[in-house]
């Protein structure tokens, strides 16, 4: 029997008084994409992190490819994982190139520096970025450009699976779309399991193969993306219409 | 105020002081194990050493400066009322080596390079940059923390030795140019003066601010609160706590080298 690559069981994570996450059970299929969709500060960065070990669950177990996370070689464990940020957490200091390249100068995956930046450079092609932007420096980018370079860097080391955290998030609408479309096409590409978390119900409809919807710090609905519109759940209509009216409270 | 809720206060504010001495006391150590177990940056070792001693040094070179220049007029006037101007040398070369310029070095580094570590790593933190680290395998304690701590470890001993000598030679050119001290004899009577003990004395204080200063620099940025305030907040506790420490190991120091 398979099982799936990342499971969560029961997880529960407090910060303070502030229960985030209140038993949260998903699972993602070994080379699917999943959306999670969720107001704002319902835990879905939370979920995410958890699942990367950046942060500990209170409670419960969260299993990846059926090892518990936390156990074994972390770097072993981390290899497998690549990450789009929200604001693409692009290191100032490294000019492009050896942002993408990161994981292949230094560790278990380091290359020789030619290499490694050859590497790099056709990454960022991959993403629609010409090789005159690898010696640049990230804060001569415009935002659309930061978010292809962190996802140039997230599939940089070919990773099994890619977590996007609000891959769209600050971009217009055709920027959007084409990192949407990138995100896809990489992911069938490189047959990686993928898990987004975004507001953007267009971002959802072109990224998904599943959709789960967080709320109140449990997972109220999943199902597939071809399901989501006729899902009678009441928040989960509301998520997609965007309305003001029905049981997700407004102002939080 | 009641009594005992008066006593409550001081004692919360008591374990909270204890609870983050503790803490920095736990970073400290992991701090110093990261830097002897692998793997090590070159790379972010040399540019820290670049950023906390090189390019330190005119603000360095500056404060000594001044400060044996201005110590040389202080101790001409004052040794004035008991007819013992005479000491200037022996005095300036004294006060420089063994307070002045370890102690100025010290908060000079707290204010430049305290602050800036702490603002880039605060940074970095809101950015999340740091778990951008973590993701790709990289341990920010090994990669942003060990390097800048070992390098102001060495760097700093090398620019309170020469903030000694310039600010011993702000002294001299002060007493020779306007004090009519002579040139040689000014020269003789601080190398005799001086004794190995004074020296070991204010390059151990260099190693001890440096690690002191860079330690604050990196703890608060890493323990940055969110957003411009949350940077902010951990730019000024860092300053702070690295003057007050500095300080505070300085007469801990002085205690251990001159009164025993």
């Amino acid at each position: 029997m398979t099982h799936p690559m990342i499971e969560m069981r029961q997880v529960a994570k407090a910060f303070g008084s502030n229960e985030v996450l209140r038993g949260v059970d998903l699972e993602v299929a070994k080379g699917s994409s999943l959306v999670i969709i969720g107001g704002s500060g319902t835990g879905k960065s939370v979920a995410l992190k958890c699942v990367l070990g950046l942060i500990e669950p209170d409670t419960g177990e969260i299993r990846v490819d059926g090892k518990p996370v936390g156990q074994g070689d972390r770097d072993a464990f981390l290899a497998r994982f690549g990450m789009l940020f929200q604001g693409a957490a692009l290191f100032d200091s490294l000019p492009v190139w050896q942002n993408v390249a990161f994981r292949l100068l230094r560790g278990s995956l380091a290359r020789p520096r030619d290499e490694a930046r050859e590497i790099a450079i056709e990454k960022l092609r991959r993403v629609g970025l010409k090789a005159d932007v690898a010696d640049r420096l990230p804060a001569e980018l415009s935002g659309g450009m930061q978010k292809r370079v962190g996802l140039a860097r997230a599939i940089a080391a070919d990773p099994e699976i890619i977590f996007f955290d609000e891959p769209t998030t600050g971009l217009d609408p055709i920027m959007s779309g084409v990192i949407n479309d990138l995100i896809r096409e990489i992911v069938v590409e490189m047959g990686a399991t993928a898990m987004t978390i975004t507001h953007d119900m267009t971002s959802v409809r072109a990224i998904a193969d599943n959709v789960a919807m967080l709320h109140g710090g449990k997972i109220r609905w999943t199902g597939p993306v071809a399901e989501m519109d006729q899902s009678s759940d009441p928040y989960v209509e509301q998520f997609i219409s965007g309305s003001a009216e029905g049981p997700i409270e407004a102002v939080r | 105020m009641n009594p005992m809720s008066a006593l409550g206060m001081i004692g919360r504010t008591s374990l909270g002081r204890l609870a983050a001495l503790g803490r920095i006391t736990r970073f400290a150590a992991s701090t110093f194990s990261h830097m002897l177990r692998p793997p090590f940056y070159p790379r972010e070792f040399a540019n820290a050493l670049l950023q906390v001693g090189w390019l330190s040094l005119p603000v360095v070179a500056l404060t000594a400066i001044f400060t044996g220049g201005a110590l040389a007029l202080q101790i001409y006037a004052g040794g004035a009322r008991f007819n013992a101007e005479a000491v200037v040398p022996q005095i300036v070369a004294i006060g420089m080596v063994r307070e002045l310029g370890p102690v100025l070095v010290g908060l000079m580094i707290a204010a430049r390079v305290t602050s800036s570590i702490a603002a880039e790593i605060a940074t970095m933190k809101v950015t999340e940059q740091i778990d951008a680290l973590v993701t790709l395998s990289t341990n920010p304690m090994k990669y942003l923390v060990a390097p800048r701590v070992l390098a102001a470890l060495i760097t700093v001993p090398v620019l309170v030795g020469v903030g000694d000598i310039i600010g011993i030679m702000g002294g001299y050119v002060v007493a020779t140019e306007t004090l009519d001290f002579n040139a040689a004899a000014y020269l003789k009577n601080t190398v005799d003066f001086l004794e190995l003990r004074d020296i070991v004395s204010s390059l151990v204080k260099g190693a001890a601010f440096g690690t002191i200063a860079a330690l604050m620099g990196c703890y608060y940025g890493m323990q940055s609160g969110r957003g411009a305030q949350g940077v902010g907040r951990a730019t000024k506790g860092s300053v702070e706590a690295a003057a007050v420490l500095i300080l505070a190991a300085n007469f801990v120091l002085t205690g251990v080298f001159f009164s025993l």
